[in-house]
């Protein structure tokens, strides 16, 4: 057998293409944190619950309506789109004068209330969800053990992530949205509706933490606290990258991803904290972030 | 003064004798999970079947009422400690009940040893528990790694699993149902051939199940429990180690967590359980009473090791005479024949172990089950004696050598 630095080369390219599948998760999420603070400024602490409801969104389409995977895959993501939309007209709204921490306080009470009455219904163990039938089975080549699903993943998380960076960088509506971030009175005083876009900017971040709850649904429980298992880590890989910068939470996501792969490898104990290190290290030499501007 | 509030400071100390002069009813503590991953395997359920206990019991200790309380640990030691001293100290509790997560169970067991209090363990279930660290005060009841090791461990290994990889959740509980089980495998002529640890609540098992998975070995033992053993479960479907020829063993399965992984994943599997629900009259007789309160969900085997517990100590506790000293009510439990729905002709042993009859089951396939909570098919009773630590091998200082 192949070894690289004494290590199986199975075990290795296994654990970078997993690694690549977690930093699909990451970037998915992070991205929809990065694109809600980039404009609203607001750190959106409910983010993980976003993600749980995407997945318990899924699982009722299921059981309740009988759709299956690919319709959820769309409308689940609506839905929570939707909650987003609504949380943001008739709370959030009203905190944009105040202080950040408002904001914070704010999303993080929602998380807890959302994560507790999920947990009140559907208890803590959560339900179970299956792939569609066409994407079940593993790839099994000689470097490696993939199941087809998780493969997948990695493809429709990629293709949402550089499909949302054309969104902000290349179409006009982007433009608007980055402008707005810039200076929202002077993009308002040339007839842009600032609050409508905000309220669609939140209900967008919303919506990308559900689809990544959708594709997580079948690889992990659905349970109530699938996203506060998950928010912690989605924060640092925004701070590593830059908070605020779209394509920086994207990079660091997968990179993070392949990072705590390959820790799990040569140093598991450590796989827990290497993404708090490597945060702690950006934040000494670069505290911007990686791939944020220093202003 | 005024005569008002004269007579109002008067109506107060009298109203504060009165209350000081009333006695304060017996209270039982069911300190669990209330939040956590362990919420539906103990938790709500818990808390159920001890009022159910006291209800059956005719709700009065010694002539006092009795009343059960519940506290959430958060599977936190530091958190159930100071409960539990509270509890002891200020609201007069003569027995903490339940404990999942074992780490908790051992700080609360220093507690309840001090101040001399029952502690009824049901779903704690680290040997640790009434091995080297056993208490006078304390039942163990339901199950614990030992027994659940040598049934599953034993079982599978005469079946032919000869080599053992296993994952581990990285505390006391995982520790010991590994060291448990590795002893189990070998002395039935296994071997293992490696072990990798994870830390509680892993949301991803892959880098894991890949390891197993080169190891070559013939079963993967996840020494882990409930949301653990529920996302290790699904995955290893996900990586096709059943298709690829490995086996795996739940070496903790309630059937809360067959319940929500579903038998398309759970199917087959093996595993030991100290109780299921339709074993028979008796079993299904009190399991259909508590699926009443519990809006149709089936009781696991530590539910009904509370009721067992509970109703249990409070025989023993009247018998005594008293409620004060846990060692007095479990040495007078010691002499009892200890009979119920739950577990015929037990016994609770000196080291604080109540020894019964355990389970061998296998989960029934989609196609056998007739509906939810039908899962499991009992393969094999086995005996007390059989499936718990001998009392010759436990580091129980208690033990007169």
């Amino acid at each position: 057998m192949t070894m690289i630095f004494g290590v199986p080369l199975m075990v290795l390219t296994g654990q970078m293409l997993i690694g690549l599948i977690n930093g699909s998760f990451y970037a998915l999420l992070s991205l929809g944190l990065a694109v809600i603070f980039g404009l609203l400024r607001v750190v959106n602490f409910a983010h993980g619950a976003f993600y749980m409801l995407g997945a318990f969104t899924a699982w009722m389409l299921g059981q309740y309506l009988g759709l299956g995977f690919w319709p959820s895959l769309v409308i689940a993501p609506l839905i929570v789109g939707c909650v987003g939309a609504v949380v943001e007209r008739t709370m959030l709204r009203h905190l944009y004068e105040l202080d950040h921490l408002y904001g914070l306080l704010f999303t993080f009470g929602l998380a807890l209330l959302l994560e507790g009455s999920f947990q009140h219904v559907f208890g803590a163990s959560g339900k179970p969800f299956s792939a569609p039938e066409a994407l079940t089975g593993i790839v099994r080549t000689d470097f490696v053990i993939v199941p087809i699903y998780r493969s997948w993943v990695v493809v429709a998380s990629l293709l949402i992530c550089l499909g949302t960076w054309a969104l902000i960088e290349k179409t006009k509506i982007g433009s608007y949205l980055r402008a707005a971030t810039e200076d929202a009175t002077l993009v308002q005083s040339f007839g842009v509706n600032v609050p409508l876009l905000l309220t669609l900017t939140y209900a967008f971040g919303c919506a990308l933490a559900g689809i990544a709850g959708v594709l997580a649904a079948p690889i992990f429980q659905v349970s109530p606290t699938m996203g506060s298992n998950l928010i912690i880590i989605i924060f640092a890989v925004v701070v590593v990258g830059g908070m605020g910068s779209i394509l920086g939470a994207i990079a660091t996501g997968y990179l993070l991803g392949i990072v705590e792969g390959l820790t799990k490898v040569f140093y598991p104990e450590a796989a827990n904290i290497v993404i708090f290190v490597l945060m702690a290290v950006v934040l000494l030499l670069r505290p911007a972030g990686l791939f944020g501007k220093e202003y | 003064m005024t005569t008002v509030t004269r007579a109002l400071l008067a109506s107060v100390v009298c109203g504060a004798l009165a209350a000081g002069a009333q006695a304060e009813p017996y209270r039982i503590g069911v300190l669990t999970d209330m939040s956590g991953m362990n919420y539906d395997l103990s938790g709500k359920g818990s808390e159920v079947a001890a009022r159910m206990a006291v209800e059956d019991f005719g709700g009065t200790l010694l002539g006092e009422q009795i009343e059960v309380i519940v506290g959430d640990h958060q599977n936190k030691p530091d958190v159930g400690s100071t409960l539990a001293r509270r509890w002891i100290d200020e609201q007069n509790v003569v027995a903490v009940v339940d404990l999942p997560t074992s780490s908790v169970a051992l700080a609360v067991q220093e507690i309840t040893r001090q101040s001399d209090t029952a502690l009824l363990i049901s779903t704690g279930g680290s040997s640790e528990l009434t091995g080297a660290s056993c208490s006078p005060s304390t039942a163990q009841w339901t199950w614990d790694t030992y027994a659940l090791a040598n049934g599953t461990g034993r079982a599978m290994t005469l079946e032919g699993d000869k080599t053992w990889f296993f994952l581990t959740v990285d505390y006391t509980f995982g520790n010991a149902l590994e060291a448990d089980t590795t002893a189990a495998v070998e002395a039935a002529g296994g071997t293992v051939v490696g072990s990798v640890t994870h830390p509680r609540e892993t949301s991803d098992f892959s880098s894991y199940l890949l390891q197993a998975q080169g190891s070559g070995a013939d079963v993967i033992a996840l020494a882990n429990a409930s949301g653990d053993t529920m996302t290790a479960l699904k995955q290893a479907e996900e990586f096709g180690v059943t298709a690829l020829g490995q086996d795996i063993a739940g070496m903790l399965l309630f059937l809360t967590d067959v319940h929500g992984v579903g038998l398309d994943i759970a199917k087959n599997l093996t595993l030991t359980t100290a109780f299921y629900w339709d074993m028979n009259e008796e079993t299904r007789a009190w399991s259909e009473r508590f699926a009443e309160r519990m809006d149709g969900k089936m009781p696991t085997m530590v539910h009904a090791g509370v009721y067992s517990a509970v109703s249990n100590y409070l025989k023993a506790a009247e018998k005594s005479g008293q409620a004060k000293s846990g060692t007095q009510v479990m040495d007078t439990m010691r002499d009892m024949d200890i009979d119920d729905f739950f577990n015929h002709n037990a016994y609770l042993r000196k080291d604080g172990r109540v020894v019964h009859d355990m389970y061998l089951v296998q989960v029934k396939t989609p196609e056998e089950s007739k509906g939810p909570w039908d899962y499991y098919k009992v393969l094999r009773t086995i005996p007390g004696d059989e499936a718990f630590r001998p009392i010759e091998q436990s580091a129980c200082p208690l033990l007169d050598r």
